[in-house]
Protein backbone atom coordinates (compact mmCIF):
# COMPACT_ATOMS: atom_id res chain seq x y z
CA UNK A 1 0.00 0.00 0.00
CA UNK A 2 2.70 2.14 0.99
CA UNK A 3 4.84 1.47 -1.64
CA UNK A 4 2.03 1.86 -4.24
CA UNK A 5 1.66 5.21 -2.77
CA UNK A 6 5.17 6.73 -3.26
CA UNK A 7 4.86 4.94 -6.92
CA UNK A 8 1.64 7.25 -7.62
CA UNK A 9 3.83 9.86 -6.12
CA UNK A 10 7.16 9.68 -7.79
CA UNK A 11 5.33 9.44 -11.17
CA UNK A 12 3.36 12.37 -10.57
CA UNK A 13 6.97 14.46 -9.81
CA UNK A 14 7.88 13.04 -13.31
CA UNK A 15 5.20 14.05 -15.37
CA UNK A 16 5.62 17.23 -13.27
CA UNK A 17 8.99 17.38 -14.84
CA UNK A 18 8.15 16.97 -17.93
CA UNK A 19 5.53 19.29 -18.05
CA UNK A 20 8.08 21.95 -17.13
CA UNK A 21 10.18 20.57 -19.60
CA UNK A 22 7.62 20.96 -22.80
CA UNK A 23 7.25 24.67 -21.08
CA UNK A 24 10.77 26.23 -21.22
CA UNK A 25 10.63 27.51 -24.93
CA UNK A 26 7.58 28.51 -24.80
CA UNK A 27 7.66 30.91 -21.71
CA UNK A 28 11.12 32.08 -22.84
CA UNK A 29 8.83 33.23 -26.38
CA UNK A 30 6.05 34.54 -24.32
CA UNK A 31 8.86 36.85 -22.34
CA UNK A 32 11.23 37.83 -24.84
CA UNK A 33 9.02 38.03 -28.17
CA UNK A 34 5.32 39.15 -26.34
CA UNK A 35 5.76 40.30 -23.19
CA UNK A 36 8.95 42.26 -22.98
CA UNK A 37 8.38 44.08 -26.26
CA UNK A 38 4.93 45.16 -24.52
CA UNK A 39 6.80 47.39 -21.19
CA UNK A 40 9.58 48.58 -23.93
CA UNK A 41 6.39 49.98 -25.89
CA UNK A 42 5.32 51.82 -22.86
CA UNK A 43 8.88 52.98 -22.57
CA UNK A 44 9.58 54.04 -25.39
CA UNK A 45 6.44 56.07 -25.90
CA UNK A 46 8.28 58.29 -22.58
CA UNK A 47 11.13 58.79 -24.85
CA UNK A 48 11.93 60.87 -27.93
CA UNK A 49 14.35 58.39 -29.37
CA UNK A 50 14.46 58.50 -33.23
CA UNK A 51 16.55 55.35 -33.42
CA UNK A 52 19.67 57.23 -34.83
CA UNK A 53 20.54 58.94 -31.63
CA UNK A 54 22.56 56.55 -28.77
CA UNK A 55 20.50 57.73 -26.02
CA UNK A 56 16.46 57.25 -25.05
CA UNK A 57 15.83 60.78 -23.37
CA UNK A 58 12.98 60.32 -20.86
CA UNK A 59 10.60 62.83 -21.38
CA UNK A 60 7.95 61.80 -19.47
CA UNK A 61 4.25 62.31 -20.71
CA UNK A 62 5.35 65.16 -23.22
CA UNK A 63 4.50 62.37 -26.76
CA UNK A 64 1.08 62.08 -25.00
CA UNK A 65 0.18 66.06 -24.61
CA UNK A 66 1.58 66.31 -27.99
CA UNK A 67 -0.84 63.45 -29.22
CA UNK A 68 -3.41 66.56 -27.94
CA UNK A 69 -2.40 69.24 -29.94
CA UNK A 70 -2.05 66.83 -33.33
CA UNK A 71 -4.59 67.33 -36.33
CA UNK A 72 -3.35 64.52 -37.99
CA UNK A 73 -3.33 62.23 -34.80
CA UNK A 74 -7.31 63.28 -34.11
CA UNK A 75 -7.70 63.51 -38.04
CA UNK A 76 -6.58 59.88 -38.27
CA UNK A 77 -8.09 58.79 -35.28
CA UNK A 78 -11.87 60.52 -36.91
CA UNK A 79 -11.30 58.65 -39.97
CA UNK A 80 -10.37 55.00 -38.04
CA UNK A 81 -13.72 55.98 -36.54
CA UNK A 82 -15.77 56.37 -40.13
CA UNK A 83 -13.74 52.98 -41.27
CA UNK A 84 -15.48 51.34 -37.74
CA UNK A 85 -18.88 53.26 -38.05
CA UNK A 86 -19.24 52.42 -41.36
CA UNK A 87 -17.84 49.51 -42.48
CA UNK A 88 -18.86 47.36 -39.35
CA UNK A 89 -22.70 47.91 -39.69
CA UNK A 90 -22.80 47.29 -43.18
CA UNK A 91 -21.11 43.70 -43.53
CA UNK A 92 -22.59 42.64 -40.62
CA UNK A 93 -26.28 43.56 -41.94
CA UNK A 94 -25.33 42.12 -45.40
CA UNK A 95 -23.54 39.37 -44.31
CA UNK A 96 -26.85 38.56 -42.20
CA UNK A 97 -29.12 38.69 -44.86
CA UNK A 98 -26.21 36.05 -47.10
CA UNK A 99 -26.32 34.03 -44.12
CA UNK A 100 -29.85 33.66 -43.58
CA UNK A 101 -31.18 33.09 -47.72
CA UNK A 102 -28.27 30.84 -47.40
CA UNK A 103 -29.75 28.78 -44.98
CA UNK A 104 -32.99 28.79 -46.62
CA UNK A 105 -32.04 27.61 -49.94
CA UNK A 106 -32.00 23.83 -50.98
CA UNK A 107 -29.37 23.45 -53.04
CA UNK A 108 -26.29 24.72 -53.11
CA UNK A 109 -25.28 25.74 -49.96
CA UNK A 110 -21.69 24.84 -50.33
CA UNK A 111 -21.52 26.86 -53.72
CA UNK A 112 -22.57 29.94 -52.08
CA UNK A 113 -20.26 29.50 -48.69
CA UNK A 114 -17.73 29.23 -50.92
CA UNK A 115 -18.15 32.17 -52.82
CA UNK A 116 -18.84 34.76 -50.48
CA UNK A 117 -15.96 33.53 -48.26
CA UNK A 118 -13.58 33.18 -51.01
CA UNK A 119 -12.13 37.15 -50.48
CA UNK A 120 -11.96 36.79 -46.96
CA UNK A 121 -8.81 34.13 -46.87
CA UNK A 122 -7.28 35.98 -50.36
CA UNK A 123 -4.29 38.08 -49.91
CA UNK A 124 -5.42 41.77 -49.07
CA UNK A 125 -2.42 43.23 -50.88
CA UNK A 126 -3.45 41.56 -54.18
CA UNK A 127 -7.16 42.15 -53.46
CA UNK A 128 -6.24 45.78 -52.86
CA UNK A 129 -4.22 46.41 -55.89
CA UNK A 130 -7.08 45.10 -58.53
CA UNK A 131 -9.82 46.78 -56.87
CA UNK A 132 -7.31 50.01 -57.28
CA UNK A 133 -7.04 48.83 -60.97
CA UNK A 134 -10.94 48.65 -60.99
CA UNK A 135 -11.45 52.04 -59.44
CA UNK A 136 -8.48 54.06 -62.05
CA UNK A 137 -10.26 56.74 -64.65
CA UNK A 138 -11.04 55.51 -67.94
CA UNK A 139 -9.91 53.98 -70.52
CA UNK A 140 -7.73 52.01 -67.33
CA UNK A 141 -10.58 51.38 -64.49
CA UNK A 142 -12.96 48.67 -65.36
CA UNK A 143 -15.90 50.92 -63.27
CA UNK A 144 -15.60 54.13 -65.37
CA UNK A 145 -15.46 52.42 -68.29
CA UNK A 146 -19.03 50.36 -67.35
CA UNK A 147 -19.97 54.14 -66.25
CA UNK A 148 -18.64 55.46 -70.04
CA UNK A 149 -20.98 52.38 -71.81
CA UNK A 150 -24.20 53.18 -69.54
CA UNK A 151 -23.49 57.13 -70.77
CA UNK A 152 -23.22 58.32 -67.10
CA UNK A 153 -20.98 60.56 -65.68
CA UNK A 154 -17.32 59.66 -64.56
CA UNK A 155 -16.14 59.20 -60.71
CA UNK A 156 -12.73 60.23 -59.19
CA UNK A 157 -12.85 57.36 -56.55
CA UNK A 158 -9.53 56.88 -55.33
CA UNK A 159 -8.83 60.49 -56.72
CA UNK A 160 -11.39 62.50 -54.68
CA UNK A 161 -11.01 63.33 -51.64
CA UNK A 162 -14.58 62.95 -50.05
CA UNK A 163 -15.27 59.35 -52.59
CA UNK A 164 -11.84 57.44 -51.67
CA UNK A 165 -12.46 56.48 -48.10
CA UNK A 166 -15.86 54.93 -49.40
CA UNK A 167 -14.04 53.36 -51.99
CA UNK A 168 -11.75 51.64 -50.00
CA UNK A 169 -14.49 50.78 -47.63
CA UNK A 170 -16.62 48.85 -49.96
CA UNK A 171 -12.95 46.86 -50.54
CA UNK A 172 -13.41 46.16 -47.04
CA UNK A 173 -16.80 45.37 -46.89
CA UNK A 174 -16.58 42.84 -49.65
CA UNK A 175 -13.43 41.06 -48.50
CA UNK A 176 -15.20 40.97 -44.62
CA UNK A 177 -18.64 39.61 -45.60
CA UNK A 178 -17.53 36.01 -45.96
CA UNK A 179 -16.65 36.11 -41.91
CA UNK A 180 -19.58 37.94 -40.62
CA UNK A 181 -21.86 35.23 -42.83
CA UNK A 182 -19.94 31.83 -41.82
CA UNK A 183 -20.38 33.16 -38.11
CA UNK A 184 -23.74 33.86 -38.91
CA UNK A 185 -24.84 30.90 -40.53
CA UNK A 186 -23.52 28.55 -37.68
CA UNK A 187 -25.39 30.35 -34.87
CA UNK A 188 -28.68 30.31 -37.47
CA UNK A 189 -27.39 26.65 -37.43
CA UNK A 190 -27.48 26.19 -33.96
CA UNK A 191 -31.08 27.64 -33.38
CA UNK A 192 -33.10 24.31 -32.32
CA UNK A 193 -36.04 24.26 -34.70
CA UNK A 194 -38.33 23.53 -32.06
CA UNK A 195 -38.69 27.44 -31.60
CA UNK A 196 -39.49 27.97 -35.15
CA UNK A 197 -42.09 25.09 -34.64
CA UNK A 198 -43.78 26.85 -31.68
CA UNK A 199 -43.83 30.06 -33.39
CA UNK A 200 -45.66 28.65 -36.52
CA UNK A 201 -47.87 27.08 -33.94
CA UNK A 202 -48.34 30.26 -32.74
CA UNK A 203 -49.03 31.87 -35.99
CA UNK A 204 -45.91 33.59 -36.78
CA UNK A 205 -44.78 34.29 -40.29
CA UNK A 206 -41.04 34.42 -41.75
CA UNK A 207 -40.85 38.07 -40.90
CA UNK A 208 -42.22 37.38 -37.40
CA UNK A 209 -40.09 34.47 -36.93
CA UNK A 210 -37.19 36.13 -38.19
CA UNK A 211 -37.73 39.27 -35.74
CA UNK A 212 -38.78 37.07 -32.34
CA UNK A 213 -36.89 33.78 -32.88
CA UNK A 214 -33.97 34.07 -35.03
CA UNK A 215 -32.46 37.68 -34.04
CA UNK A 216 -33.02 37.42 -30.29
CA UNK A 217 -31.15 33.66 -30.12
CA UNK A 218 -28.26 35.03 -32.28
CA UNK A 219 -27.35 37.42 -29.09
CA UNK A 220 -24.35 36.26 -27.95
CA UNK A 221 -22.94 36.07 -31.99
CA UNK A 222 -24.08 39.30 -32.63
CA UNK A 223 -21.82 40.29 -29.76
CA UNK A 224 -18.99 38.93 -30.88
CA UNK A 225 -19.30 39.89 -34.51
CA UNK A 226 -19.40 43.42 -33.33
CA UNK A 227 -16.52 43.03 -31.03
CA UNK A 228 -14.11 41.48 -33.27
CA UNK A 229 -15.29 43.25 -35.93
CA UNK A 230 -14.48 46.65 -34.12
CA UNK A 231 -11.35 45.78 -33.60
CA UNK A 232 -10.45 44.43 -37.01
CA UNK A 233 -12.08 47.75 -38.54
CA UNK A 234 -10.04 49.83 -36.20
CA UNK A 235 -6.39 48.36 -37.30
CA UNK A 236 -7.27 48.82 -41.06
CA UNK A 237 -4.18 49.44 -42.39
CA UNK A 238 -3.22 47.62 -45.34
CA UNK A 239 -5.72 48.08 -48.22
CA UNK A 240 -4.85 51.71 -47.29
CA UNK A 241 -1.09 51.79 -47.89
CA UNK A 242 -1.82 49.91 -51.26
CA UNK A 243 -4.48 51.80 -52.05
CA UNK A 244 -3.49 55.63 -51.89
CA UNK A 245 -1.02 57.14 -53.67
CA UNK A 246 2.69 56.03 -52.33
CA UNK A 247 0.82 54.37 -49.93
CA UNK A 248 0.00 57.95 -48.25
CA UNK A 249 -3.40 57.71 -47.14
CA UNK A 250 -4.65 60.48 -49.29
CA UNK A 251 -5.85 62.37 -50.96
CA UNK A 252 -4.77 64.67 -48.33
CA UNK A 253 -4.95 62.12 -45.53
CA UNK A 254 -8.82 61.83 -46.14
CA UNK A 255 -8.35 58.35 -45.99
CA UNK A 256 -5.19 57.84 -43.39
CA UNK A 257 -6.23 55.55 -40.64
CA UNK A 258 -4.41 55.60 -36.91
CA UNK A 259 -1.99 52.62 -37.83
CA UNK A 260 -0.79 54.02 -41.14
CA UNK A 261 -0.14 56.85 -39.17
CA UNK A 262 1.73 54.91 -36.85
CA UNK A 263 3.50 53.24 -39.62
CA UNK A 264 4.51 56.51 -41.13
CA UNK A 265 5.57 58.05 -37.79
CA UNK A 266 7.55 54.49 -36.78
CA UNK A 267 8.79 53.39 -39.92
CA UNK A 268 8.90 56.40 -42.64
CA UNK A 269 9.99 59.01 -39.66
CA UNK A 270 11.93 57.03 -37.25
CA UNK A 271 10.30 58.60 -34.58
CA UNK A 272 9.87 55.97 -32.45
CA UNK A 273 8.93 57.44 -29.11
CA UNK A 274 5.90 59.24 -30.51
CA UNK A 275 5.04 56.57 -32.59
CA UNK A 276 4.87 53.98 -29.12
CA UNK A 277 2.35 56.64 -27.68
CA UNK A 278 0.04 56.34 -30.74
CA UNK A 279 0.05 52.20 -29.83
CA UNK A 280 -0.63 52.39 -26.51
CA UNK A 281 -3.72 54.47 -27.08
CA UNK A 282 -4.43 52.08 -29.66
CA UNK A 283 -3.98 48.91 -27.23
CA UNK A 284 -6.14 51.15 -24.35
CA UNK A 285 -8.97 51.29 -26.60
CA UNK A 286 -8.76 47.74 -27.80
CA UNK A 287 -8.06 46.47 -24.28
CA UNK A 288 -11.97 48.75 -23.50
CA UNK A 289 -13.50 47.04 -26.01
CA UNK A 290 -12.54 43.73 -25.10
CA UNK A 291 -13.52 44.03 -21.66
CA UNK A 292 -16.51 45.50 -22.56
CA UNK A 293 -17.21 42.81 -23.96
CA UNK A 294 -16.29 40.22 -21.35
CA UNK A 295 -18.71 42.21 -19.45
CA UNK A 296 -21.98 41.66 -21.38
CA UNK A 297 -20.56 38.14 -21.84
CA UNK A 298 -20.90 37.64 -18.40
CA UNK A 299 -23.96 39.41 -17.94
CA UNK A 300 -25.77 37.22 -20.17
CA UNK A 301 -24.81 33.94 -18.18
CA UNK B 1 -49.76 32.26 -50.53
CA UNK B 2 -48.89 29.47 -52.14
CA UNK B 3 -47.58 31.12 -55.15
CA UNK B 4 -45.82 33.19 -53.05
CA UNK B 5 -44.10 30.46 -51.39
CA UNK B 6 -43.15 28.61 -54.58
CA UNK B 7 -42.10 32.50 -56.11
CA UNK B 8 -39.20 32.63 -52.85
CA UNK B 9 -37.87 29.48 -53.53
CA UNK B 10 -36.95 30.84 -56.98
CA UNK B 11 -35.84 34.29 -55.83
CA UNK B 12 -33.54 33.23 -52.85
CA UNK B 13 -31.11 31.13 -55.39
CA UNK B 14 -31.52 33.81 -57.96
CA UNK B 15 -30.14 37.22 -55.65
CA UNK B 16 -28.27 34.83 -54.43
CA UNK B 17 -26.50 33.96 -57.76
CA UNK B 18 -26.23 37.77 -58.50
CA UNK B 19 -24.63 39.13 -55.89
CA UNK B 20 -22.55 36.12 -55.44
CA UNK B 21 -20.95 36.89 -59.62
CA UNK B 22 -20.75 40.68 -58.04
CA UNK B 23 -18.87 39.12 -55.73
CA UNK B 24 -16.60 37.46 -57.69
CA UNK B 25 -16.44 40.14 -60.27
CA UNK B 26 -13.18 41.35 -59.19
CA UNK B 27 -11.70 37.95 -59.28
CA UNK B 28 -12.82 37.44 -62.75
CA UNK B 29 -11.49 40.64 -63.94
CA UNK B 30 -8.15 39.94 -62.25
CA UNK B 31 -7.45 36.28 -64.01
CA UNK B 32 -8.86 37.63 -67.26
CA UNK B 33 -6.69 40.40 -67.60
CA UNK B 34 -3.63 38.11 -66.83
CA UNK B 35 -3.82 36.45 -70.17
CA UNK B 36 -4.48 40.15 -71.99
CA UNK B 37 -1.22 42.02 -73.32
CA UNK B 38 -1.42 45.26 -75.33
CA UNK B 39 -4.87 47.17 -76.72
CA UNK B 40 -6.72 44.22 -75.11
CA UNK B 41 -5.69 45.05 -71.37
CA UNK B 42 -8.00 48.42 -72.09
CA UNK B 43 -10.81 46.36 -73.65
CA UNK B 44 -14.14 45.85 -71.67
CA UNK B 45 -14.55 42.54 -72.62
CA UNK B 46 -13.76 39.83 -70.09
CA UNK B 47 -12.41 37.21 -73.21
CA UNK B 48 -9.44 38.33 -74.37
CA UNK B 49 -9.07 38.45 -77.92
CA UNK B 50 -5.39 36.82 -78.18
CA UNK B 51 -5.44 35.02 -75.06
CA UNK B 52 -1.18 34.84 -73.89
CA UNK B 53 0.75 33.58 -71.15
CA UNK B 54 3.23 36.15 -72.23
CA UNK B 55 2.88 38.24 -68.68
CA UNK B 56 3.31 34.95 -66.53
CA UNK B 57 6.82 34.33 -68.43
CA UNK B 58 7.72 37.65 -67.97
CA UNK B 59 7.05 37.66 -63.71
CA UNK B 60 9.17 34.35 -63.74
CA UNK B 61 12.21 35.92 -66.24
CA UNK B 62 11.79 40.22 -65.97
CA UNK B 63 11.06 40.05 -62.05
CA UNK B 64 11.63 38.88 -58.70
CA UNK B 65 8.45 37.37 -58.52
CA UNK B 66 9.94 33.63 -58.00
CA UNK B 67 12.36 35.04 -55.55
CA UNK B 68 9.16 36.37 -53.46
CA UNK B 69 6.78 33.02 -53.93
CA UNK B 70 9.66 31.15 -52.65
CA UNK B 71 10.50 33.26 -49.82
CA UNK B 72 6.50 33.14 -48.69
CA UNK B 73 6.38 29.68 -48.70
CA UNK B 74 9.45 28.91 -46.88
CA UNK B 75 8.43 31.58 -43.93
CA UNK B 76 4.73 29.71 -44.10
CA UNK B 77 5.69 26.34 -43.82
CA UNK B 78 8.43 26.77 -41.07
CA UNK B 79 5.74 29.23 -38.96
CA UNK B 80 3.28 26.88 -39.46
CA UNK B 81 5.18 24.06 -38.40
CA UNK B 82 6.60 25.26 -35.51
CA UNK B 83 3.08 26.67 -34.58
CA UNK B 84 2.04 23.13 -35.00
CA UNK B 85 4.64 21.54 -32.79
CA UNK B 86 4.79 23.98 -30.14
CA UNK B 87 0.97 25.21 -29.44
CA UNK B 88 -0.12 21.59 -29.55
CA UNK B 89 2.53 20.86 -27.49
CA UNK B 90 1.81 23.92 -24.58
CA UNK B 91 -2.16 23.23 -25.24
CA UNK B 92 -1.11 19.47 -23.78
CA UNK B 93 0.55 20.42 -21.50
CA UNK B 94 -2.10 23.14 -20.11
CA UNK B 95 -4.45 20.69 -20.55
CA UNK B 96 -2.79 17.20 -19.03
CA UNK B 97 -0.82 17.81 -16.27
CA UNK B 98 -1.32 19.51 -12.94
CA UNK B 99 1.67 21.83 -11.49
CA UNK B 100 2.33 25.01 -9.92
CA UNK B 101 1.83 27.85 -11.76
CA UNK B 102 -0.44 26.29 -14.43
CA UNK B 103 -3.07 28.37 -14.17
CA UNK B 104 -0.90 31.78 -14.00
CA UNK B 105 1.05 30.70 -17.06
CA UNK B 106 -2.62 29.56 -19.30
CA UNK B 107 -3.57 32.82 -18.69
CA UNK B 108 -0.40 34.69 -19.20
CA UNK B 109 -0.38 33.58 -23.02
CA UNK B 110 -4.23 34.30 -23.44
CA UNK B 111 -3.69 37.38 -22.60
CA UNK B 112 -0.95 37.70 -25.27
CA UNK B 113 -4.10 37.48 -27.65
CA UNK B 114 -4.80 41.05 -26.54
CA UNK B 115 -1.71 42.54 -27.30
CA UNK B 116 -2.62 44.18 -30.39
CA UNK B 117 0.34 43.79 -33.40
CA UNK B 118 0.90 47.46 -34.24
CA UNK B 119 2.47 47.63 -30.20
CA UNK B 120 4.96 44.98 -30.93
CA UNK B 121 6.46 45.61 -34.33
CA UNK B 122 8.60 48.85 -32.93
CA UNK B 123 10.32 47.40 -30.16
CA UNK B 124 10.70 43.86 -32.57
CA UNK B 125 12.50 46.25 -35.33
CA UNK B 126 14.42 47.69 -32.68
CA UNK B 127 15.14 44.11 -32.00
CA UNK B 128 16.12 42.70 -35.08
CA UNK B 129 17.86 45.59 -35.75
CA UNK B 130 20.25 44.84 -33.14
CA UNK B 131 20.66 41.40 -33.38
CA UNK B 132 21.37 41.36 -37.39
CA UNK B 133 18.12 39.94 -37.82
CA UNK B 134 16.66 42.37 -40.48
CA UNK B 135 16.57 40.78 -44.22
CA UNK B 136 17.01 37.31 -42.80
CA UNK B 137 13.91 34.62 -42.97
CA UNK B 138 14.59 34.31 -38.92
CA UNK B 139 13.97 37.93 -38.97
CA UNK B 140 10.32 37.49 -40.86
CA UNK B 141 9.31 34.80 -38.96
CA UNK B 142 10.44 35.31 -35.37
CA UNK B 143 7.21 37.27 -34.46
CA UNK B 144 4.57 34.25 -34.90
CA UNK B 145 6.53 31.14 -34.09
CA UNK B 146 3.80 30.49 -31.44
CA UNK B 147 0.55 31.96 -31.38
CA UNK B 148 -1.71 32.30 -28.18
CA UNK B 149 -4.81 31.46 -29.99
CA UNK B 150 -2.85 28.27 -31.43
CA UNK B 151 -2.48 27.10 -27.95
CA UNK B 152 -5.99 28.41 -26.64
CA UNK B 153 -7.40 26.24 -29.35
CA UNK B 154 -5.18 22.82 -28.86
CA UNK B 155 -5.77 23.24 -25.21
CA UNK B 156 -9.30 23.17 -25.50
CA UNK B 157 -9.32 19.83 -28.02
CA UNK B 158 -6.75 18.48 -26.13
CA UNK B 159 -9.27 18.28 -22.72
CA UNK B 160 -11.81 16.25 -24.19
CA UNK B 161 -9.34 13.54 -24.96
CA UNK B 162 -9.86 10.61 -21.81
CA UNK B 163 -7.26 10.56 -19.60
CA UNK B 164 -7.23 6.52 -19.91
CA UNK B 165 -5.24 6.09 -23.30
CA UNK B 166 -2.83 8.20 -22.04
CA UNK B 167 -2.50 5.90 -19.15
CA UNK B 168 -2.37 3.16 -20.71
CA UNK B 169 0.54 4.47 -22.96
CA UNK B 170 1.89 4.90 -19.34
CA UNK B 171 1.85 1.23 -18.85
CA UNK B 172 3.70 0.43 -21.14
CA UNK B 173 6.32 2.42 -20.22
CA UNK B 174 6.11 5.48 -22.90
CA UNK B 175 7.51 8.61 -22.03
CA UNK B 176 5.74 11.54 -21.58
CA UNK B 177 6.94 13.38 -25.14
CA UNK B 178 5.96 9.89 -26.75
CA UNK B 179 2.20 10.03 -24.89
CA UNK B 180 2.17 13.51 -26.82
CA UNK B 181 3.12 13.15 -29.97
CA UNK B 182 2.07 9.10 -30.48
CA UNK B 183 -1.30 9.09 -28.88
CA UNK B 184 -2.50 12.32 -28.01
CA UNK B 185 -1.59 13.96 -31.38
CA UNK B 186 -3.42 11.68 -33.98
CA UNK B 187 -6.66 12.39 -31.45
CA UNK B 188 -7.08 15.86 -32.20
CA UNK B 189 -5.84 15.67 -35.65
CA UNK B 190 -8.87 17.95 -37.13
CA UNK B 191 -7.94 20.80 -34.95
CA UNK B 192 -4.51 19.75 -35.82
CA UNK B 193 -5.44 20.33 -39.49
CA UNK B 194 -7.34 23.51 -38.80
CA UNK B 195 -4.05 24.77 -36.95
CA UNK B 196 -2.43 24.31 -40.08
CA UNK B 197 -4.38 25.53 -42.27
CA UNK B 198 -5.16 28.87 -40.73
CA UNK B 199 -1.34 29.51 -39.96
CA UNK B 200 0.01 28.88 -43.46
CA UNK B 201 -2.37 31.22 -44.69
CA UNK B 202 -2.40 33.48 -42.29
CA UNK B 203 1.68 33.93 -42.78
CA UNK B 204 1.10 33.68 -46.99
CA UNK B 205 -1.17 36.85 -46.64
CA UNK B 206 0.67 38.80 -43.41
CA UNK B 207 2.00 41.64 -44.72
CA UNK B 208 2.49 44.63 -42.28
CA UNK B 209 5.73 42.82 -40.41
CA UNK B 210 7.33 41.09 -43.32
CA UNK B 211 7.36 45.02 -44.85
CA UNK B 212 8.73 46.59 -41.65
CA UNK B 213 11.68 43.61 -41.40
CA UNK B 214 12.66 43.53 -45.17
CA UNK B 215 14.67 45.86 -47.12
CA UNK B 216 16.12 43.60 -49.70
CA UNK B 217 14.42 43.16 -52.67
CA UNK B 218 14.99 39.52 -52.77
CA UNK B 219 14.10 39.26 -49.01
CA UNK B 220 10.46 40.15 -49.57
CA UNK B 221 7.46 37.98 -49.45
CA UNK B 222 4.78 37.78 -52.11
CA UNK B 223 2.49 40.84 -50.55
CA UNK B 224 5.07 42.66 -49.97
CA UNK B 225 7.13 42.70 -53.17
CA UNK B 226 3.40 43.07 -55.06
CA UNK B 227 3.02 46.28 -52.61
CA UNK B 228 5.65 47.92 -54.94
CA UNK B 229 5.28 45.94 -57.94
CA UNK B 230 3.43 49.12 -59.42
CA UNK B 231 5.90 51.02 -59.50
CA UNK B 232 8.68 48.18 -61.00
CA UNK B 233 6.71 47.81 -64.00
CA UNK B 234 5.53 51.57 -64.58
CA UNK B 235 1.77 51.19 -64.31
CA UNK B 236 1.57 47.76 -66.47
CA UNK B 237 -1.79 46.45 -64.77
CA UNK B 238 -1.54 43.71 -66.25
CA UNK B 239 1.42 42.55 -64.78
CA UNK B 240 -0.32 44.00 -61.51
CA UNK B 241 -3.27 41.54 -61.99
CA UNK B 242 -0.54 38.92 -63.12
CA UNK B 243 0.94 39.08 -59.81
CA UNK B 244 -1.94 39.35 -58.06
CA UNK B 245 -3.01 36.12 -59.43
CA UNK B 246 -0.56 34.27 -58.18
CA UNK B 247 -0.47 35.10 -54.81
CA UNK B 248 -4.21 34.18 -54.64
CA UNK B 249 -3.97 31.07 -56.92
CA UNK B 250 -2.25 28.50 -53.80
CA UNK B 251 -5.20 30.24 -51.26
CA UNK B 252 -7.83 29.06 -54.03
CA UNK B 253 -6.17 25.74 -53.91
CA UNK B 254 -6.13 25.26 -50.52
CA UNK B 255 -9.80 26.39 -50.17
CA UNK B 256 -10.79 23.61 -52.76
CA UNK B 257 -9.07 20.96 -51.50
CA UNK B 258 -9.59 21.85 -47.30
CA UNK B 259 -12.86 24.06 -47.83
CA UNK B 260 -14.90 21.69 -44.92
CA UNK B 261 -11.87 22.15 -42.72
CA UNK B 262 -11.40 25.56 -43.24
CA UNK B 263 -15.39 26.65 -42.58
CA UNK B 264 -15.69 24.77 -39.82
CA UNK B 265 -12.62 25.87 -38.77
CA UNK B 266 -13.74 29.26 -38.78
CA UNK B 267 -16.86 28.44 -37.39
CA UNK B 268 -15.76 26.42 -34.53
CA UNK B 269 -13.28 29.27 -33.44
CA UNK B 270 -14.20 32.59 -34.75
CA UNK B 271 -10.67 33.50 -35.47
CA UNK B 272 -8.59 33.36 -38.75
CA UNK B 273 -5.32 32.33 -37.22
Amino acid sequence: MIRQKTASHSLELTKRRWAYTFLVVPILFYVVIRFYPTFYAFFLSTTDWDIVSKNKDFIGLENYRNLFSDALFWKTLGNTGKYVAYGLPVSLFLGFVIAYNIDRIRLGEGFFKAVYFIPYITSMVAVAWVWRWLYQPAPIGVFNKILMELELPQQKFLFSQTQAIFSILATTIWADIGFQMIIFLAGIKGISTQYYEAAEIDGAGNWDQLRYVTLPLLKPTIVFLIVTGTIRYLRIFTQVLNMSYQGEGGPLNSTKPLVLYIYDTAFRSFDMGYASAMTVVLFLIILTITLIQLRVMKSEE
Amino acid sequence: MKNNRTAIHYVRPLVLTLFGMAMLFPFIWMFATSFKQGADVFNLSLMPKHPTVLNYAKLLRNSNFPWWFANSMIVGLAVTFSVLFFDSLVGFTLSKYRFPGKRLIFLLILSTMMIPTEMLVIPWYIMSNELGWVDTYWGVMFPGLMSGFGTFLMRQFFCQVPDDLLDAGRIDGLNEFYIWSRIAMPLVLPALSALVIFSFIGNWNAFMWPLIVSNKVTMYTLPVGLSFFNGEFQSQWEMVMTGASVATIPVFIMFIIFQKQIIQGIALTGVKG
